[in-house]
């Protein structure tokens, strides 16, 4: 009984924050983040049972996000035509789920038929084919402009009109917390460990009774529904759905989320995805070069940290498990290396935002303020200032980087040799 | 007919390389069958046309009354036939557990299902648990399997391989690379596991072969040239000839 | 007639422009097995490059100095971003070359801004060569074929009588074999990766003035250089010429003779509500399908022969 509460806990203290959020943040702009960012979990798990959990990398899964969003759009003004049945906004998103189940079935058809670097070149090719046909159908996805609809139908269950935003919250809150749970248990059925399994090795499948292609296909299908609710969520929540959410754009927008946060781990798309959304709706006001620190951070991640922010958490789980004090010796090292590191950036940052202020010549009459200090991008002293920051960074990741890992295999080598508890 | 292999004229070409060139054999229902050669023989190019990993170029292969020739790998896996690797062929991020446990899922039953619970499925859980316990890695079942020596490797690739039950096992050089003491250890289980069932092993180790072996047959540059039991072939000039003497040079 | 060779003239241009960049893409994948996202980044450069220096000297320097440092600049990548990633598989591998066209862009958008620049074809070429049948025939697309093409025959002479191209070769048909020729290999595939991207560098730098040199580019041709090296067959350079050029000419066709498709539907007995939301598909033209046309080659070549026109490795 212990146990069935002990894995009960994340899930009652996951719901217990969903609803407790909106009365910590009460501003408006919390509101709608909380709102984006849960659907986008849903989006970024969605995504991740290809990449992480089934080891198919996509460059256009955005395409049933997108689609979803564009049918429900849609349906939501035929329901005001009276043209279709009516169904509560609240089992809206099923419909979207539907919608991407159907064209992931389809499109999945031909697209698992490979895997590896071939499945993401034609996942790419099906994402560039249908951003281009938005631009050509304009009758169904109105070009660039986009579609868009009110989302309210009239009053349902318990006077609910989804017209306040807080609502609308609580709809996605619901909604993330039964997919979530619903896509974690699915990690778990037959069909998601052999999907495990035709990540680690497609070849060997096939010699215990499975088509890896079958698995490839089904997990794309189930992935795509999940998508499908992400994006009618979206198209309830903004009330308007145009070519970037079927675009290239919002494919690698999830992909970064997956990746930054840790496609290895259940949680590491939860964590990516409120990050990353986090960051992107507050910088993008303050400088322009956000996507830039998007992309190096990306790059950042794969080179060092392939395992992305939970992969970091989840690589001293062992040590923690083992004993908690043996996280002790790896204080200084990790520390060191922080260091190290923060000052590199903080280097990088102040160079870049001042190279981005030069070449964005529109802006001379205002000043360029970097950490709260008005720094000149035509005098020689702020270079040279951040210049050094990033120089001198760089040589002491250099230096400190080898002693963090040695910490980290020191530990690791001790933990293992414990026996299991 | 009670064989439960038959291969007949069986042939494969790489490109303009034949490597197998005209193989009959007939593997008697419930046997224990080895087959021997020198290096780059096609030993194991043989087990992957049986196991359908590629079609032969002429010939036909059944596993008893049905013909498998040409079909997919996991076609003739469902039919009952399961194979090791020479080189280890694992799943290296999974639990030592989930490896094997992934290879008993779709012989019990439970196949693409995506709504049952694997935790849950006392079926599975069970076949598991003796497995693990019979090759030895119970202890260390929560491991991921990459992590594993590359003995218990080995022993887990044996572990995949028999998880589902199959009645007809193909064990690609099992003990290759293993200590004295381990091959005992991999010999006494290779013997257990295909207790009642129809074994065929590759193996160069001859005192593993001469063992284990009910009958044994002799793979020299894609051709069978001798079949028979342990004693025959020991006694087969042909054989000392073409194999034993090539191998003691 | 007269307009059908017009048409087809530009688009084997197109395709050849096509070709330019999937010859690097394919050699870099024959040789390492990664698929490089960046590559149309690398072109985009190389126009920028080109821009640049023709600025500063003139288009003859630019069209030899360019490549060269675009070549440098993938080489570097290789080096420094690249070749750590190798130990994490190919899928690494692009996902890493796929941060890195990100933050080629935004680094193409810090340096050049975010309007396009002025790049244009140099004023000596400027007019037409010929005039035939009513079309003029302008010197620089002249030009740009006639480059095009002898870099296409420089390459398959490289890879027929050269000791590099018997590696290269034997790479392309064997991935394995390469690694046992006991050849320094980081170092061959850091000059692979820097000479693939100098092949797209030299596309930017003829190309970059027709199509327009802004920080969209990459964006935009990327997608289908991919598309065709997968028709062609991954890692088959004969299969990237074919595709390349069946690419080029399908879509300009589709452009120039700018047919309804509302009167081919009519023709197979297909009738479309003209007010409902499938209305379009009566109105839309073959000039407005012309993006979607690889796409659509992509899936049905996916269908029915999977592995592309020459391909013969399974990936
Ligand atoms: N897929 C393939 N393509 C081309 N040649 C192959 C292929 N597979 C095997 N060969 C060749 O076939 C020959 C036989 O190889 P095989 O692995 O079957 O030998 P073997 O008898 O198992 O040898 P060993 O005892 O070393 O395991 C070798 O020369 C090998 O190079
Ligand atoms: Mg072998």
């Amino acid at each position: 009984m212990s146990t069935l509460l002990g894995r009960l806990t994340p899930w009652i203290a996951g719901a217990a924050a969903l609803i407790a959020l909106p009365h910590v943040f009460t501003s408006g702009f919390a509101l709608t983040l909380m709102s984006q960012i849960g659907l986008l979990i849903v989006f970024a798990l969605a995504y991740n049972m290809l990449l992480g959990q089934g080891g198919m990398l996509s460059f256009g899964h955005a395409v049933y996000f997108g689609l979803a969003g564009y049918f429900t759009i849609h349906y939501l003004n035929f329901i005001y035509e009276e043209q279709v049945p009516y169904i509560p906004v609240t089992l809206i998103p099923l419909l979207g789920g539907l919608v991407g189940l159907f064209f992931g079935i389809l499109i999945g058809y031909v697209s698992t038929r490979r895997a590896g670097t071939t499945f993401a070149m034609i996942s790419l090719g099906f994402g560039e084919m249908v951003t281009a046909l938005t631009l050509v159908l304009v009758a169904i996805f109105n070009g660039e402009d986009g579609i868009q609809t009110d989302r309210v139908l009239g009053e349902e269950l318990f006077g609910i009109t989804y017209g306040p935003n807080i609502e609308v919250y609580y709809l996605i809150a619901g909604w993330c917390l039964v997919c979530t749970l619903a896509m974690f248990l699915l990690t778990r059925t037959p069909f998601g460990r052999i999907s495990n399994a035709v990540r680690d090795n497609p070849e060997r499948v096939e010699f215990i009774g499975y088509s890896s292609q079958r698995i490839r296909w089904l997990a794309f299908s189930l992935s795509s529904f999940f998508a499908g609710i992400a994006g009618a969520l979206h198209a309830v929540n903004i009330e308007h759905v145009g070519f970037e959410q079927v675009s290239v754009i919002q494919s690698g927008l999830v992909l970064f989320m997956v990746y930054i946060g840790g496609a290895a781990t259940f949680v590491g798309p939860i964590i990516g995805a409120t990050l990353l959304y986090f960051l992107q709706s507050t910088l993008t006001g303050v400088t322009e070069a956000w996507v830039l620190y998007l992309g190096v951070l990306f790059v950042g991640v794969i080179m060092f940290f392939p395992g992305g922010l939970a992969g970091l958490i989840s690589m001293h789980q062992p040590i923690w498990r083992a004993r908690a004090r043996l996280l002790a010796p790896l204080l200084v090292p990790y520390s060191r290396f922080l260091a190290a590191l923060i000052v590199c950036v903080l280097g990088c940052i102040g160079l870049i935002e001042m190279l981005y202020f030069r070449s964005s010549r529109l802006s001379t009459e205002t000043e360029l303020v970097i950490y709260g200090v008005e720094s000149d991008p035509f005098s020689a002293g702020p270079w040279l200032i951040f210049a050094a920051a990033a120089g001198l960074g760089a040589f002491a990741i250099r230096k400190t980087y080898p002693g963090a890992v040695s910490a980290w295999n020191t530990a690791i080598a001790d933990a293992r040799a414990r026996p299991l508890g | 007919m009670s064989s439960a292999l038959t291969l007949a004229g069986l042939r494969k070409s790489f490109g303009a390389a034949e490597i197998i060139r005209g193989v009959d054999l007939a593997v008697e229902d419930g046997e224990r069958h080895a087959i021997i050669g020198p290096n780059g023989a096609g030993k194991s190019t043989l087990y992957n046309l049986i196991s359908g990993r590629f079609p032969p170029s002429a010939g036909r292969i059944h596993l008893y009354d049905t013909d498998i020739t040409g079909k997919k790998a996991f076609d003739i896996n469902r039919l009952g036939l399961t194979r090791s690797f020479q080189v280890t062929n694992i799943f290296a991020r999974l639990s030592v557990l989930d490896n094997v446990r992934c290879g008993c899922l779709y012989a019990l039953g439970h196949r693409y299902a995506w709504w049952k619970l694997v935790g849950r499925l006392q079926d599975v859980n069970e076949q598991t648990a003796s497995i693990l316990r019979d090759i030895g890695l119970w202890e260390k079942r929560e491991l991921p399997a990459g992590l594993l020596s590359y003995a218990d490797q080995r022993a887990l690739e044996l572990g995949i391989a028999i998880a589902g039950g199959a009645n007809v096992i193909l064990l690609d050089e099992p003990t290759a690379g293993m200590s004295h003491s381990e091959v005992e250890q991999a010999v006494s289980l290779i013997r257990r596991i295909s207790e009642g069932k129809t074994l065929v092993i590759v193996e160069h180790d001859m005192g593993v072969v001469f063992d284990l072996a009910d009958r044994i047959s002799v793979l020299v540059y894609g051709e069978i040239i001798a079949t028979g039991t342990p004693g025959e072939i020991r006694a087969s000039t042909a054989v000392q000839e073409a194999y034993l003497g090539t191998g003691a040079s | 007639m007269e307009s059908i060779i017009f048409a087809m003239f530009n688009g084997v241009l197109y395709g050849m422009l096509l070709f330019l960049l999937a010859s690097g893409l394919t050699l870099i994948f024959s040789m390492m097995g990664v698929l490089n996202f960046a590559h149309a980044s690398f072109f985009m450069l190389g126009a920028y490059f080109a821009y640049q220096i023709s600025e500063g000297l003139n288009f003859w320097a630019a069209l030899f100095v360019a490549p060269v440092i675009v070549g440098l600049v993938g080489a570097g990548v290789e080096r420094w971003g690249l070749r750590p990633v190798h130990r994490y598989g190919h899928v690494a591998e692009l996902l890493f070359t796929f941060g890195v066209a990100y933050v080629i862009e935004e680094l193409v958008q810090m340096i050049w801004g975010r309007v396009p620049v002025p790049y244009e074809i140099p004023e000596l070429m400027s007019g037409a060569l010929f005039t035939w049948q009513g079309f003029d025939y302008s010197i620089y697309r002249v030009f740009m074929l006639v480059v095009s093409v002898v870099i296409f025959v420089a390459l398959f002479a490289l890879l027929t009588y050269t000791r590099i191209g018997l590696i290269i070769r034997a790479a392309v048909s064997d991935p394995v074999h390469v690694a046992t020729l006991g050849h320094d290999i980081p170092r061959i595939f850091m000059w692979t990766f820097g000479f693939g991207c100098a092949l797209a560098g030299v596309a930017g730098v003829v190309g970059g003035n027709v199509l327009g040199t802004e920080p969209a580019m990459a964006i935009q041709l990327g997608p289908i250089v991919f598309v065709v090296i997968v028709i062609g067959g991954l890692g088959s350079l004969g299969g990237a010429l074919v595709a390349a050029l069946i690419i080029g000419v399908v879509t300009r066709l589709a452009i120039f003779y700018d047919y309804g498709l509302g009167s081919l539907f009519l023709s197979l007995g297909l009738e479309i509500d003209t007010a409902g939301l499938l209305r379009d598909f009566t109105r839309i033209t073959t000039a407005q399908v012309a993006p979607v046309l690889p796409y659509l080659m992509l899936v049905l070549m996916l269908i029915f022969k999977p592995r592309g026109l020459f391909g013969t490795r399974d990936v």
